[in-house]
């Protein structure tokens, strides 16, 4: 139970496995004290499975947790105390409205109820939801239910919170209004543990960015230079109206891989911009006719092709 | 954290689960006709165009009732907080799911217990009786919490619309009233009708309150309170089980 370093989150080889999938394999990182942590992945990675275990909701098949020194397996109701948690889904109670949502997860808590009250409608202004405080939240928009949803798991101060995946599916403003709120909490010293699948979204809030993928961790790296390798995956598709060869489209120096698909070339680039340019003037001079093209920006799978397939990437 | 933390938060925990639950489940359309609608039509249609002597069946027919108030707020609890998502909210406060089982049994049994006050005070109202008070109000308890248990235990199949559960949880909780000697009395039953008549838990209850009503008792108060204890505690055991092995299907 005891710490000796300042890491509030600790996983060790977690696992888990449901029948003969292993959602969660051996899994191990930690969180230093009033971070911003994300884990990255696609659909299916685990990462809600590592949540769940990381706040005592599912049992690890092996493997250990700690939040702040406290073994989640061992001491789950003592962990539970640390820690805030903002499930996938919006799961806030439709029945009882914003304020009463929040009272009553403060209240497990055990904040008196005078404290609650004020922190409640501090909370509700914070989140702009202070005007509706007295309607049942099932005749909220989705945006707002999850700021409910947030306002409910930060009622009770918690030394860490937890995310998962807390933008998907809400329009740009409630975007930026959680993404302030994070950072607002985490300027306030609480660490924070969020999910996405979206690149740009880890980027904007995290100081470092775990990338799962089927189970298990590829890399743990701060998002810049994960942005500089995602970059080299970006690509080109492009098909023209006659055969031509594949030698002949151009190996330049702005075209990193070609790949052909068919009909179709997939050329990869660090510059897709310039490549279209170049292109159009290529099958201008070969008069050729472009029958498709299209740019395809970087995109997580191709970046965990890129980073279970290089070895060399801790240079 | 000490001990004295720890049952604290315990007991808070139970607590803050029943008052969501009062507040949250009494209202909701099932409740109200599992748990209210068809023990007064149960009444009704045993009741009406007969010669019935209400009097005597009074105590029985509150049984009856006590058992479907009881047992009704339980099954809809769990299958309705999987579905709506919240199931996995709650877990994530500092609770167990032995908490979320509690407080869950709680709110049953509260609803139980304040619908058949109703029930009594209207009998009272009908019918002479001399009671014995002491017998009535810890039957009255016991087995409202003992009921309430087994709603929740009917929560447990990982199942996820509220409605198949209920289906469900009618469909154990049907056949019990018939074997309880409430419509027929206990000592009219023969061979394994009477057999069948000592595993439900409602016999008990019919028992205790004949002898609290009537003076009159077919088995015996101490062993009729002994029995509603061991299904309570049969009850809640497998409750724990089957909560925790269907847990994460409900996330
Ligand atoms: N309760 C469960 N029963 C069986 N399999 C499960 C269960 N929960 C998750 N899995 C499996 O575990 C793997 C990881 O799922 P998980 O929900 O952790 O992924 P995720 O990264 O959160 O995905 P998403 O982005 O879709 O939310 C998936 O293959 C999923 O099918
Ligand atoms: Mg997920």
């Amino acid at each position: 139970m005891k710490k000796e370093n300042n890491n509030v989150i600790e996983a060790n080889a977690l696992t888990k496995r449901f029948g003969n999938v292993t959602a969660v394999n051996q899994i191990t990182f930690s969180v230093n004290e009033g971070e911003i942590f994300g884990f990255l992945g696609p659909n299916g990675a685990g990462k809600t499975t590592t949540i769940r275990m990381l706040t005592g909701l599912l049992a690890p098949d092996s493997g250990d947790a700690f939040i702040d020194g406290v073994n989640v397996k061992r001491n789950p109701i003592k962990a539970k105390m640390k820690m805030g948690v903002i499930p996938e889904m919006g799961n806030v109670y439709v029945d009882l409205n914003a304020q009463q949502n929040i009272i009553l997860a403060g209240r497990f808590y055990g904040l008196p109820m005078k404290e609650l009250k004020k922190r409640a409608n501090s909370l509700l202004e914070q989140f702009e939801l202070y005007d509706r405080k007295d309607d049942p939240v099932r005749t909220f928009s989705k945006g707002m239910k999850q700021r409910v949803n947030i306002a409910s798991a930060i009622a009770h101060n918690p030394e860490v919170l937890f995310l998962d995946e807390p933008m998907s599916g809400l329009d740009v403003q409630s975007q930026r209004l959680i993404r302030d709120i994070i950072n607002q909490m985490n300027q306030k010293g609480t660490t924070i543990f969020l999910t996405t699948h979206n690149i740009e979204e880890a980027n904007q809030l995290c100081a470092r960015v775990a990338i799962i993928n089927k189970g298990k961790i590829v890399v743990i790296d701060r998002p810049e230079r994960l942005r500089r390798t995602f970059e080299t995956t970006q690509s080109v598709e492009i098909s023209f109206d006659k055969c031509i060869d594949d030698s002949l489209i151009g190996k330049g120096n702005i075209v990193n891989r070609v790949e052909r698909l068919g009909d179709k070339w997939k050329l990869y680039t660090n510059n897709p911009d310039k490549l279209v340019k170049y292109l159009a003037k290529f099958a201008e001079d070969k008069d050729l006719t472009i029958v498709s093209m299209e740019i395809c920006r970087a995109s997580l799978e191709d970046a965990f092709v890129k980073f279970t397939e290089s070895k060399s990437y801790d240079d | 954290m000490t001990i004295r933390d720890i049952n604290g938060q315990f007991f808070r925990g139970v607590m803050v689960t029943t008052e969501k639950n009062i507040r949250i489940y009494y209202t909701k359309a099932p409740v109200l006709i599992f748990g209210l609608l068809f023990p007064l039509f149960m009444f009704l249609s045993f009741y009406l165009g007969r010669e019935v002597n209400l009097h005597s069946f009074f105590p029985g027919l509150l049984a009856m009732s006590l058992f479907f108030t009881a047992s009704s707020v339980g099954p809809l609890i769990t299958p309705w907080e999987k579905q709506a998502g919240t199931y996995e909210r709650l877990l994530s406060f500092p609770v167990s799911i032995n908490t979320i089982i509690l407080g869950d049994i709680a709110a049953g049994m509260i609803f139980g217990i304040i619908i058949n006050m109703v029930v009594l005070i209207v009998g009272l109202i009908f019918f002479d009786y001399n009671i014995n008070i002491l017998f009535l109000f810890f039957g009255i308890l016991l087995a409202s919490f003992c009921f309430s248990s087994l709603g929740v235990l009917l929560a447990s199949p990982s199942v996820r619309s509220p409605s198949h559960i209920m289906m469900f949880s009618s469909l154990i909780r049907f056949p019990l009233i018939f074997i309880s000697g409430i419509f027929i009395a206990l000592e009219n039953l023969q061979g394994s009708a009477r057999v069948l008549a000592y595993f439900s838990p409602i016999t008990y209850l019919v028992d205790i309150f004949n002898f609290s009503f009537k003076g009159e008792c077919h088995i015996s108060p101490i062993i009729d309170f002994t029995a509603l204890s061991i299904f309570s505690v049969i009850f809640i055991s497998l409750s724990n089980r089957f909560h925790k092995r269907n847990l994460i299907k409900g996330l």
